[in-house]
């Protein structure tokens, strides 16, 4: 075939083997990831999703500092077994708001995408400090310390600000109130009036039942709301996507 | 080593030259190359069977029309299906007579212990024993804040303890006497209740302690400390402690109070990710064949 006994011109050229190979390694990029950007199925409408509130994010934060993704995923494939053991298999539009998503592929640890509200607060606070004291067969390491280091809302606002940066849609609003929601968020007896418009279903109780707002608080607070913004009840999956 | 060239059967060059080295032309095998032809196939095969190609709005769907929502949906539909018959007896059965159904009571244990180990386990532990210093019950012992009956249970389970979803949750609320009694009458009443549990005590503190016990306690934990399992008020005489019968363990318990709590467990209460009726009667049955039931 002529065309074929042309390659020598592609072999004896590096300048244009490297172009063109380059131009074959789009293709695959262009056919596999572009779609993602435009097709509209990519992620579902569900109601409920919200950004995180400050704390919530705050507690985010320590979870990626610590590297709890190492052990822990955060995805319920949709498997049966997976579905019978954590819930409902996760939705794209769960981790829209993440940046970095926290799917992970290991689990050494059980999957968290839907551990809010599977365990009480003390629960968690024994667990973190002595995992084994609760869960004798556990091997995770202990976090106590977290109980002991203060997290302040001095820099939240621009903690937010990055999120909305990558995409997150914080308002200018949720921004200015930022400290203040970070503050009010472990105050049951506060004004939270505010808080609950910007992120409904905030859950606000001093989570780690110690004065000041520490590092365990602000990771129990995103501990207990993970996976439990959409309401399933009223979630009916299109079984085509 | 280095092979000799074939010499004996004319081989074609493929024409290039390098600094005088040529380069034969040997084609590959011929299972090699339709084995590749073959591959080729079966990938355009597949994309027009399965879900593939990237349109304007969505992908092809694939002419087998699979998903994996709607597989995953159809395993769970397969697997209930099968169990149909099982579980809506065992979510219409009169609990209390499930023992008399070795067939359902079978499911209904196997089932149960499942739904422990998935859900229940992570506090009450594997084995169910609890994890007493830090208060959560051991269900393998016969004693039972609020019933050990297999119909309580199963209420417990459904409603949670101190549960904000739930309105019909367990909802007991021991005063923090510290706010209440002088520290040395909360050191009295510790003694009585150490008396009334059969461990060493001071008589003397214990008696200045019966009357305030008579005054305070026995409301909810009734004049002999059998407790009460309306008021999810614990027995103080038997020897089994949530927290701990030491009289620090009794001292902070009185001083401060304790208020653990539970899931609401029902569908309900989680929607999504709840346990269904059948679910709930499974682990209950499970719980109560542990060796505590009442």
């Amino acid at each position: 075939m002529p065309i074929l006994d042309k390659h020598k011109v592609l072999e004896t050229n590096a300048t244009l083997l490297l172009v063109a190979s380059l131009g074959v390694v789009t293709v695959g990029g262009i056919v596999e990831i572009a779609p993602l950007f435009y097709i509209e199925n990519t992620i579902e409408d569900v109601e409920g999703m919200r950004p995180y509130s400050p704390l919530e994010l705050q507690g985010r934060e320590i979870y990626l500092r610590e590297g709890c993704y190492v052990c822990h995923s955060q995805m319920i494939r949709p498997m049966r077994d997976e579905v019978e053991r954590y819930g409902h298999y996760s939705l794209a539009a769960e981790s829209q708001y993440d940046h970095p998503f926290q799917w992970g592929s290991k689990r050494t640890g059980p999957d968290l995408a839907r551990v809010g509200g599977r365990y009480s607060d003390d629960w968690h606070v024994d667990h973190f400090t002595d995992p084994q004291s609760v869960v004798p067969e556990s091997v995770m390491p202990k976090y106590g310390y977290l109980l002991d280091n203060l997290v302040s809302s001095e820099h939240i606002d621009d903690l937010l600000s990055t999120h909305r940066l990558v995409g997150v849609p914080y308002t200018d609003e949720m921004i200015e109130n930022a400290a203040a929601d970070f503050n009010v968020q472990v105050d049951p007896f506060g004004d939270i009036d505010g808080l609950l418009e910007r992120y409904p279903g905030a859950q606000v109780r001093n989570f780690d039942s110690q004065p000041g707002i520490s590092e365990m608080d602000a990771l129990i607070a995103y501990m207990q709301m993970l996976g439990t913004l959409v309401d399933f009840s009223t979630f009916t999956p299109d079984p085509a996507r | 080593m280095s092979k000799t060239p074939d010499t004996e059967h004319e081989v074609d060059t493929t024409g290039h030259v390098w600094d005088g080295i040529e380069e034969y032309n040997n084609p590959l095998p011929r299972w090699w190359l339709w084995t590749f032809y073959a591959t080729i196939a079966w990938g355009i095969i597949y994309t027009i069977a399965y879900p593939a190609w990237p349109l304007i709005e969505r992908a092809t769907p694939g002419l087998l029309g699979y998903s994996t929502r709607a597989e995953v949906a159809d395993e769970i539909a397969t697997v209930n299906e099968r169990n149909a018959g099982l579980t809506e007896r065992l979510a219409s059965v009169e609990l209390a007579a499930l023992g008399d159904d070795p067939e359902l009571m079978n499911f209904a244990v196997n089932g149960g212990a499942a739904i422990f180990r998935a859900n229940c386990s992570q506090c009450h532990g594997s084995g169910a024993a609890g994890v007493q210093a830090a208060g959560y019950p051991n269900l393998l012992d016969d004693d039972w804040l609020w019933g050990g009956t297999i119909d309580e249970i199963a209420y417990t389970v459904t409603h949670g303890i101190r549960n904000e979803q739930s309105p019909d949750t367990h909802w007991s609320e021991m005063p923090a006497f510290g706010e209440i009694l002088a520290e040395e009458e909360i050191a009295s009443v510790v003694q009585y209740v150490l008396q009334l549990s059969g461990q060493d005590h001071d008589a003397g503190l214990a008696s200045t302690g019966e009357t305030l016990y008579l005054e305070q306690c026995s409301a909810c934990h009734g004049d002999a400390g059998m407790g009460d399992t309306f008021q999810g008020a614990p027995n103080l005489v038997d020897a089994i402690w949530l927290y701990g019968g030491d009289p620090e363990t009794l001292t902070e318990t009185i001083t401060y109070s304790r208020f653990g709590v539970m899931p609401a467990w029902a569908e309900e209460w989680r929607p999504g990710q709840g346990l269904t009726e059948a679910e709930i009667n499974a682990v209950a049955a499970y719980v109560h064949q542990l060796g505590g039931g009442e």
